[in-house]
């Protein structure tokens, strides 16, 4: 069975639905576009099923000549990395939806146009991570930031043209940096045995240290900008303040992740050697991410902006672990992005919800609402804690193993990673403290607690994060095999004393 | 005296002798068939004209001939795959062209004069501009096809004194109109000359005017260099001129903006075509082996193009000075492929003229929608809103603009990325970069005008949006599709390119 194509073809077949509704009829789009995601995420998992843990070769592979006159291929297929990144896109969007079941009200345009978008993207999502066709790759990796750009611009809020401009602006200059990257890469394969894009055969080419450098750059850059890594973060925080919740979710959860992703599946197995040189440079940038992400958090005054900055932190950290090139803080790095996508939800849809109780994203106009509203506090607090890393929470498994694993090998950056752990406790504390308890702030005496409909959207998002925090070893065992099997690409070999894989 | 009746081969020559008739036919209809009848006959009569070029093109589509004409015409593959497609924009571009709103009832008349006011009143539309439409196509089919240096003049001067004309054809501002024409038609002269003295020049270099008898001087080396330098340096300030290429640019700007809107869709684009398919065919066959003297130079040109282009039209209030600093820029990315100087640049090239030239008629397509009570709005402060009061072409115009951008499902990417990666393969990186940077650049611009459109409220003198005729819809709709699966499923058409583009001198 044709499995990625099916999953790339069934959100669109749900936008095309959509499309023939009736524009009046607002609640049938919302319906068809959950009933979709609910179908996607049942097909993924299906599929999920049949993966073979052991196995480090692509999986569910297919291809199709797409442009043979330039050795283009439609061709998809995934690794534990890859198929854990699109379970989390999947999961993500219904709950998306039915989180968010009214957001698409204060747009320009239709709610029917909303879903659409949200529609074409969650094939996108999945498209960028399946793709082992690195044109393929790049055609998705650039258009989906069409569908981003107008759902932040068209529904979101305060200066949300502006916010999606900048974000276009960022991510197609970086995207064009890896586009002359991809010719040079091309044109190399051409003169090595024809032209091509497949990523395995592209990662056997021959090329001059300077030239790897060169392209490593290129590539980099550009994930860089999309994840982002500090100095290419600024972009962010507009654009999360300005999206709403749901669009937010899946542009810190999902979309960010291409970045993290594409260092892993493009830097390091195309550019082993640069890889190595640059390593020390972005350890650096790594850790003044984590750092300059948590002491802005604490100073931010807005909820959103707030989440924003604090996802730049985490982003420090799953570069990191990526980059200390060691299998445990591999491992960490890739179980860290799904972790991230779920507290991150988790965050920015309650956050919304006390948003659009409160009519206001500035964290000083909420107070007291563990008192009037405990349930939405109680989700806020969970989601905060899962953020800072507590254990017993999903994300403090894979911070765990990121500084474990970095400080085998690189201890200081570690040891001065680990103050963000310090600081995330500030970043968060301090808004639950203002937000959640003392005294309720006037106006906000009759606000209404969560309805059954947000409930069950955040009800499996917290028991993800609770249950992965206990138990993440099902996830794990997918994620070991790969990780380990990247680094001894990278032809090193973990520091012995801290070896503790299970 | 002897004369030796010439030998043509009329099928081969036909697509270009179907056009010279069909337009000779319009004059005469212009002189004889009654007013009311005219606007009809003569939208028939050219879009049959071009259609059947077109299918001729099509029956005779893999045959070759040095010999086609006296040996004054080459008929060869890229020859027929730019005819092909300076057909295909012309016949969306006639579409345009017959909305005669756009048009002055009586180009003749003083612009304010009583005569002209009397003509606009009862109706009385003259409809010249078919035929002086379908002479420059004919012009514009022979320039790419042109193998001697006065043919090549010859097609030249066809295609560019109708284009000169219908500059100043425009209803409203009839003066701003006549001005742009009056520009370009001085600036068109000095470029000839300059042509026609590199002509010269390259005359007395190898003794001969053909584009095989110069060929031949370069290989042998026998010439005199400083002739040859010479003359290579004035032939391309022609052709540069014609393609819009800084520092030969400044007409452009003026001129789109002046013109009426569709002469301005079908001048971007066909002429474009028709300009790179005779620098393309100069390069890489009658300069291939001078090759050292010339790709410095143009790589400089293709270098100071793209970023002039794309830096002057960020400060552009426009839509047409800005999509005319567009093409100046696109002029660049496509002398990036005539750098390349290999098979892969030659196919490239062609592709990225046709999906260009189709996404131009496209865009000017939806300008000439957007108007007020007195004529079309090109201010794009004006523009603001527009995607709420129409979603179509606010949608289409954007979709053009993402494809001139580049992003990716447009033909727009397809066509940057092969002919960028045929530069780089040719080792001009320089280039290649410039380009990307530019590219980076120019979706700034691009993208603050899909900002405009959709994400700006719009204000109260704002313009309206026309509900387009079916022409005009249908040839913005036949463009968009066609950017779209250029975009999406480009490989039958590169294919097709690719078989068939090869020169055969």
């Amino acid at each position: 069975m044709k499995w990625l194509t099916l999953l790339m073809l069934l959100p669109l077949a749900g936008a095309a639905i959509i499309s023939a509704l009736p524009k009046a009829n607002e609640k049938a789009a919302k319906q068809a576009a959950l009933g979709t995601t609910l179908v996607v995420m049942a097909t993924t998992i299906a599929m999920a099923v049949g993966f073979q843990r052991d196995n480090v070769d692509l999986q569910f592979v297919e291809k199709y000549a797409w442009i043979p006159s330039f050795g283009i291929n439609f061709a998809l297929g995934v690794d534990a990395i890859a198929l854990v990144l699109i379970l989390l896109s999947t999961m993500l969007a219904p709950i998306v939806v039915l989180a968010g079941w009214n957001e698409a009200h204060g747009g320009r345009w239709s709610v029917k146009t909303f879903y659409i978008l949200i529609l074409v993207l969650e094939t996108m999502m999945i498209g960028v991570f399946a793709a082992t066709d690195l044109f393929l790759f790049y055609v998705i990796f650039e258009a989906m930031l069409i569908p981003v750009y107008f759902l932040i611009g068209g529904y979101g809020t305060g200066e949300r043209a502006a916010a999606a401009v900048k974000f276009l602006i960022y991510s197609l200059f970086g995207g064009l940096l890896m586009l002359a990257a991809i010719i040079a890469l091309y044109v190399m394969s051409g003169e090595q045995g024809g032209h091509t894009f497949d990523i395995n055969k592209l990662s056997q080419l021959e090329m001059s240290s300077t030239t790897q450098n060169l392209l490593f750059l290129g590539f980099f850059i550009a994930f860089a900008i999309k994840a982002p890594v500090w100095p290419f973060h600024t972009w962010l925080p507009d654009a999360a303040a300005s999206a709403t919740p749901g669009t937010s979710v899946l542009l810190l959860g999902v979309l960010d992740k291409v970045g993290t992703f594409g260092m892993i599946r493009y830097c390091l197995t195309l550019f082993p050697e640069a890889s190595k040189t640059f390593t020390p440079l972005i350890l650096v940038l790594a850790v003044i991410s984590i750092i300059y992400g948590a002491i802005l958090a604490i100073g931010q005054k807005d909820i959103k902006r707030l989440i924003a900055f604090t996802s730049i932190s985490h982003f420090g950290f799953i570069t990191m672990g990526i980059f200390a090139m060691t299998t445990q803080a591999h491992s960490g790095a890739i179980l860290y992005m799904f972790n991230h996508g779920f507290s991150t939800a988790a965050l920015f849809l309650v956050a919304g919800w006390m948003i659009l109780r409160r009519g206001s994203s500035t964290i000083a106009d909420f107070g007291g609402l563990q008192r009037v509203t405990p349930v939405m506090a109680w989700t806020f607090f969970i989601a905060g804690m899962s953020s800072l890393a507590l254990p017993g929470l999903s994300s403090f498994v894979s911070e765990f193993l990121v500084l474990v694993g970095t400080f085998t090998k690189y201890p200081v950056h570690a040891i001065i990673a680990t103050f963000g752990i310090v600081l995330a406790a500030l970043y968060i504390l301090i808004p639950v403290q203002k937000a959640l308890h003392g005294p309720t702030t006037p106006g906000n005496e009759n606000l209404k607690d969560l309805n059954l409909r947000e409930k069950i959207a955040i009800a499996p998002v917290i028991a993800i994060i609770v249950v992965l925090g206990f138990y993440p070893s099902p996830l794990l065992k997918i994620i070991n095999p790969a990780s380990s099997h990247v680094i001894s690409q990278l032809g090193l070999i973990d520091p012995p004393p801290t070896n503790g894989d299970k | 005296m002897i004369f030796t009746a010439p030998a043509l081969s009329y099928t081969l020559l036909s697509p270009m002798l179907i056009l010279f008739g069909g337009a000779l036919l319009g004059v005469l209809v212009e002189a004889f068939v009654s007013k009311a009848l005219r606007p009809v006959v003569q939208l028939t009569l050219s879009l049959g004209a071009l259609i059947l070029a077109l299918i001729q093109v099509w029956k005779i589509r893999g045959q070759q001939s040095l010999t086609a004409a006296m040996g004054s015409v080459i008929i060869d593959g890229p020859a027929l795959l730019l005819q092909a497609s300076i057909l295909i924009i012309s016949i969306i571009s006639i579409f345009l062209i017959a909305d005669t709103e756009h048009f002055t009832a009586l180009p003749a008349a003083l612009p304010g004069s009583e005569e002209e006011r009397k003509a606009t009143q009862t109706g009385d539309q003259v409809t010249e501009v078919y035929p002086l439409t379908l002479f420059a196509v004919a012009g514009m089919m022979l320039f790419p096809v042109a193998s001697d240096l006065i043919t090549l003049f010859v097609a030249l001067e066809m295609l560019s004194l109708p284009l000169y004309l219908m500059a100043g054809l425009s209803r409203r501002r009839r003066l701003a109109s006549q001005e742009s024409a009056l520009k370009y038609f001085l600036l068109g002269s000095f470029s000839s000359a300059f042509f026609l003295f590199g002509a010269a020049y390259l005359y007395g270099f190898s003794g001969s005017l053909t584009f095989a008898g110069i060929q031949q001087s370069i290989v042998g080396g026998t010439g005199n260099d400083v002739l040859l330098l010479i003359g290579m340096a004035f032939l391309s300030i022609g052709l540069l001129f014609k393609v819009g290429a800084v520092p030969f640019h400044a007409w452009s700007p003026d001129v789109y903006q002046g013109a009426p809107t569709p002469v301005t869709a079908f001048m971007a684009a066909a002429t474009k075509v028709a300009a790179f398919g005779a620098m393309l065919r100069i390069f890489y066959t009658v300069f291939a082996n001078a090759q050292w003297s010339w790709t410095p130079m143009l790589s400089g040109i293709a270098i100071i193009t793209m970023l002039l282009g794309s830096l002057v039209a960020i400060t552009q209030r426009d839509v047409k000075r800005m999509l005319a600093y567009s093409s100046i820029a696109h002029a660049g990315f496509l002398l990036s492929g005539v750098i390349a100087l290999n098979k892969s640049g030659l196919d490239a090239t062609i592709f990225y003229l046709f999906a260009y030239g189709i996404a131009t008629v496209g865009a000017f397509g939806v300008v000439t929608l957007v108007r007020d009570a007195t004529g079309e709005v090109t201010d794009l402060n004006r523009w603001k809103g527009l995607g709420k009061r129409s979603p179509f072409a606010a949608a289409t115009f954007s979709f053009f603009l993402l494809a001139f951008a580049g992003i990716p499902l447009t033909s727009g990417f397809i066509g940057k990325f092969s002919i960028f990666s045929a530069a780089f393969e040719s080792g001009a990186k320089g280039v290649v970069l410039t380009g990307v940077i530019t590219s980076a650049i120019s979706a700034f611009f691009y993208v603050r005008v899909i900002v405009l459109m959709f994400f700006t409220d719009a204000t109260e003198d704002g313009a309206t949006v026309v509900v387009a005729s079916i022409l005009t819809r249908s040839t913005i709709i036949i463009a968009a599709g066609i950017t779209l699966v250029l975009g999406v499923y480009p490989t039958p058409l590169l294919n097709f390119i690719s078989d068939l583009a090869t020169f055969i001198r």
